[in-house]
């Protein structure tokens, strides 16, 4: 049984350096996404609220099409097609499985999040910009510098959710041999025929970034309330 | 022809037309995964809420870290450690005579995909039961009601109403999830498309499979407004 637990170990036959290096690259993979997958929420968002007919239809098509499909099937579109489409011009092409997964995780990351944005969107009073505008902002400026500090305590709840949902989604890049955890531990069960050590492993260091992940969302939130409290807006 | 080779033959692609009969025995298989672990998996989220807000301390601890560890772990790494992992104590499973079980990765997949939703599912109910008014359960009591009828004809009926649409967010998830069954060896959906593109190696097999979950997953939203509005006609919440 001792001999077992050797292979998660750091000696010589053990998996532990191994399975840390795909640790590490779950967490690249997953912080490498969350801004890219925010700010084009963000976007969608907004076009969702903008006045162009034009920018609406998009942003309902972008949520419908990416909330609709499986992650795993946008995964493999974005991996092979990106791959297929740029050989017709380059040859020797072939993407990195970070980087199609940073798209394909980002651009399901920013379907899913638009919807919280649009809710704190909607949470902040007309008055706040017409404020902004009184005192001679420009909108950008407006938005900058009155609407959006606001907006993060109301979105950081559902944003919150939206970073657990991603960290477990990771697990899928395994699929397009990017050496995340996934990855290293099915190439530990091949190769040492122990897949419930590993596979259980896996579940453990996944369970302790989410627990990490937890306990961090709820600082975060507190920290954005604490000018709120008074009001009876504490955090569960 | 086959009535499954028509919608390829419409588009007019090749592929989908000579894999249609394989993608839609595939969006069988889906269906099939889905219904059952949902519904199961919503038998046991039921007595899991109720157990985890009335039941004994213990019971309570239980739930709570049963819950909290399946929705903190990817559903990949679960069906992985199901399919392959379980596989690995086939002399255990003999014994107890439940091998024929273990060793079909649909019912691994089934059995994965239900321990997940059903805490996904508990943790729904739970925040809809506690949602109800405590003078509802105080009132049921005060009427002479035992705490199980209470319980089962005047809270659960009103959480149910506010639940219901998580639930209908919870089966999209679910079915958009079962596309990972692919990667146990099963031929749903996913499987089929992804045996097509080996084979073919046209890219737009992929996309004829997006449009067919995209479709799926947009009945299933319409239904779910339709029986929404339907069930709350009494409160005119809108």
């Amino acid at each position: 049984m001792l001999d077992k637990f050797a292979l998660l170990g750091f000696g010589p036959g053990g998996w532990g350096w191994a399975l840390l290096q795909g640790a590490a690259i779950t967490i690249s993979i997953a912080l490498a996404t969350l801004p890219f997958g925010l700010a084009l929420g963000l976007i969608v968002a907004l076009c969702k609220r903008s006045e162009s007919i034009v920018l609406r239809a998009f942003a309902t098509v972008y949520t419908t099409v990416f909330r609709g499909v499986p992650e795993l099937l946008t995964l493999y579109i974005i991996y092979f097609g990106i791959q297929i489409v740029v050989q017709k011009i380059w040859s020797g092409f072939s993407i990195p499985p970070f980087v199609a997964g940073m798209v394909a995780l980002g651009m399901v990351l920013a379907a899913f999040s638009s919807e919280v944005w649009v809710g704190a969107l909607n949470s902040i009073q007309k008055g706040q910009r017409e404020a902004a505008a009184a005192l001679g902002l420009s909108k950008p400026q407006a938005f900058r510098l009155v609407v959006f500090p606001q907006l993060i305590r109301v979105a950081l709840p559902g944003l919150g959710n939206n970073w657990m949902v991603l960290l477990k989604e990771t697990s899928l890049v395994s699929v397009i041999t990017l050496p995340d955890i996934m990855f290293i531990t099915t190439r530990a069960n091949v190769v040492t025929k122990e897949p419930f050590l590993f596979f259980g492993a896996a579940m453990l260091i996944y369970f302790g970034f989410s627990l990490i992940s937890a306990w961090g969302i709820g600082r975060m939130e507190k920290r954005t309330n604490r000018g709120y409290a008074a009001f009876g807006g504490t955090t569960r | 022809m086959n009535w499954c080779e028509y919608p390829g033959y419409f588009v007019g692609s090749e592929v989908f037309q000579n894999y249609g009969c394989r993608m839609f025995g595939g969006l069988w298989v889906t269906l099939q995964l889905v219904v059952i672990s949902v519904a199961v998996g919503f038998a046991m989220a039921v007595g899991l809420a109720v157990a985890r807000l009335y039941g004994p301390r213990w019971a309570q601890v239980a739930i709570n870290g049963y819950t909290t560890f399946f929705r903190g772990t990817p559903l990949l790494c679960q069906l992985f450690l199901v399919y392959y992992g379980f596989g690995q104590f086939r002399l255990f499973w003999q014994d107890i005579g439940l091998w024929w079980f273990f060793r079909e990765p649909f019912y691994c997949a089934v059995f994965t995909f239900t321990i997940n939703t059903a805490a996904y599912q508990a943790e729904i109910l739970r925040g809809a039961i506690q949602s109800i008014p405590r003078g509802q359960f105080e009132g049921a009591l005060a009427l002479g009601l035992h705490r199980w009828s209470s319980l089962r004809h005047v809270i659960l009926p009103q959480a149910m109403i506010l639940a219901l649409r998580p639930l209908g967010n919870e089966l999209i998830v679910m079915i958009k999830a079962s596309a990972i069954a692919s990667l146990v060896t099963l031929f749903d959906l996913m499987g089929a498309t992804r045996l097509a593109f080996a084979r073919s190696f046209d890219l737009s097999i992929y996309l004829y499979a997006a449009l067919i979950y995209l479709a799926l997953t947009e009945l299933i939203r319409r239904v779910w407004d339709r029986l929404e509005l339907r069930l709350t006609k009494h409160l005119a919440m809108r």
